[in-house]
């Protein structure tokens, strides 16, 4: 007796899919006495939802997927929606009672206690905050702290002095965090700087001097739609008429 | 657009372009023959205590029109939009928060709802808000002969009996909306919905919309 499964969607992955697309998984009923059990778990990441045995795509962009079982939809967007356990970089907007409001670009302010910080939380009104989301969820109000799990800031906390804060796309920022990024591999190659990036969208850049921060801010804003050719050419002008 | 018998459908040429404007979360530009449509979406974003839903994401749509100020006739051309997209888009991801979608008439030649039906399908897959399909819009009308016309011109629409702008959505080809405007039978209320939803397949060809933002990941 052999185990068997069909699935319909695995010769999909990689290619373009739009709102309203679907999948089945559909296994048969036989299964072996000597090959484990596997059960048919799936995990639908961003832009899938799951509705009874089919996943249903919910924004359009292309089906990714990783073994064993993890799908997810890659998709461009600029507008950036909380999740768990991600960092950002916000501003200081309100400082009250024993919290801290923060603006990350959300449809809503997140607040950060003052507590959740590893000594004594600095900032006023107006600092930039790099922290990660402990509450995240579309029915409560944010939450960001500034420590991991075991209480070591871990490079969080407020910064900012002399450099730029700018906005790119979200598609931007995880192409710049993914392991072996080409984007980053090139811009290493330029001049040194310092670069913290919030993945709501929002880089901060420092570098040696005003005129490299810029020149690095605005080469990140203007690569966001540029094919890796086009990208390495434009880095690679900059290079050689570099000041 | 020519008058089709009952078996072929033609439609003027149409043409999209996204993410043209800096700004919004969102756009999109829509033609159609002359009639041309811009759309831009602002959301999920914060919301007036006073407007907010508890459980569900606010959507406020606005029409401009190319000349003057928005009018009642934008109103209700207004309410036609917002419930299609109410239907097809999943506002419970996003309670207590706005979606603002903004249309601006560039050029009006005839069809000009089933435009911003399409610009606004166009806009809201751009800002990449979660949608359970998609959907687009087409006009049809009788002229004095009983001939049906799929996407008439200003014109046509001028001289004919009576007119029907239907929203589709892409995954179970339902109405989703329809507004009609004349005096017509049943019958041929029957037969304008059946080219409607005939010229429909043709606008679901939208892929290659995608390959304009092909961003090579990794």
């Amino acid at each position: 007796i052999k185990f068997q499964h069909s699935c319909f969607f695995l010769p999909k992955v990689g290619e373009v899919l739009l709102p309203g697309d679907e999948f089945c998984f559909q296994t048969d009923d036989t299964i072996s006495l000597t090959d484990p059990g596997r059960p048919e778990k799936v995990v639908c990441g961003p832009g899938l939802r799951r509705s009874g045995d089919r996943l249903l795509v919910c924004k359009s962009g292309v089906l990714r997927h990783k073994q064993p079982n993890m799908f997810w939809m890659d998709s461009q967007q600029r507008r950036y929606v909380p999740a768990k356990g991600e960092t950002v970089i916000g501003i200081v907007t309100v400082k009250s009672g024993d919290v801290f409001k923060v603006d990350f670009g959300g449809s809503e302010q997140a607040s950060l206690s003052y507590l959740a910080f590893e000594g004594r939380p600095r900032g006023t009104v107006g600092d930039l905050v790099f922290s990660q989301f402990i509450i995240a969820n579309k029915d409560m109000e944010p939450e960001l702290v500034c420590m991991d799990s075991s209480g070591r800031a871990n490079g969080m906390g407020v910064f900012g002095g002399g450099g730029l804060l700018f906005i790119v796309s979200l598609g931007l920022v995880r192409r710049l965090l993914a392991p072996h990024s080409e984007v980053l591999a090139d811009l290493q190659q330029l001049f040194p700087c310092e670069l913290v990036l919030g993945m709501n969208g929002r880089l901060w850049v420092r570098s040696s001097s005003i005129q490299q921060t810029l020149v690095i801010a605005n080469l990140l804003q203007s690569c966001d739609t540029m094919t890796a050719q086009q990208r390495q050419q434009l880095f690679r002008r900059v290079a050689q008429g570099a000041l | 657009m020519e008058a089709c018998g009952s078996s072929s459908v033609s439609l003027r040429e149409f043409g999209c372009e996204q993410s043209l404007l800096s700004r919004p979360d969102g756009s999109a530009s829509f033609t159609q023959g002359d009639t041309s449509v811009l759309a831009a979406v602002y959301g999920p974003a914060e919301v007036k205590v006073s407007k907010e839903i508890y459980d569900r994401a606010t959507l406020e749509v606005l029409i401009q029109p190319k000349v003057g100020l928005p009018g009642v006739r934008e109103r209700s051309q207004e309410q036609c939009v917002r419930e299609t997209c109410e239907a097809s888009l999943l506002l419970t991801l996003h309670p207590r928060s706005s979606l603002t979608l903004i249309l601006q008439v560039i050029h009006d030649a005839g069809s000009l709802l089933s435009c911003c039906l399409n610009a606004a399908c166009m806009a809201l897959m751009d800002a990449g808000l979660p949608m359970s399909c998609l959907f687009c819009g087409v006009t049809c009308a009788i002229d004095t002969d009983g001939q049906i016309i799929t996407d008439p011109t200003a014109a046509q629409e001028k001289e004919s009996r009576a007119l029907m702008t239907f929203a589709v959505d892409s995954k179970d080809r339902k109405v989703l909306m329809s507004l009609t405007k004349g005096s017509f039978s049943v019958h041929e209320s029957r037969a304008m919905s059946a080219i409607c939803f005939r010229s429909t397949i043709r606008w679901f060809f939208f892929r290659f919309y995608l390959h304009i933002t092909d961003i090579s990941y990794f």
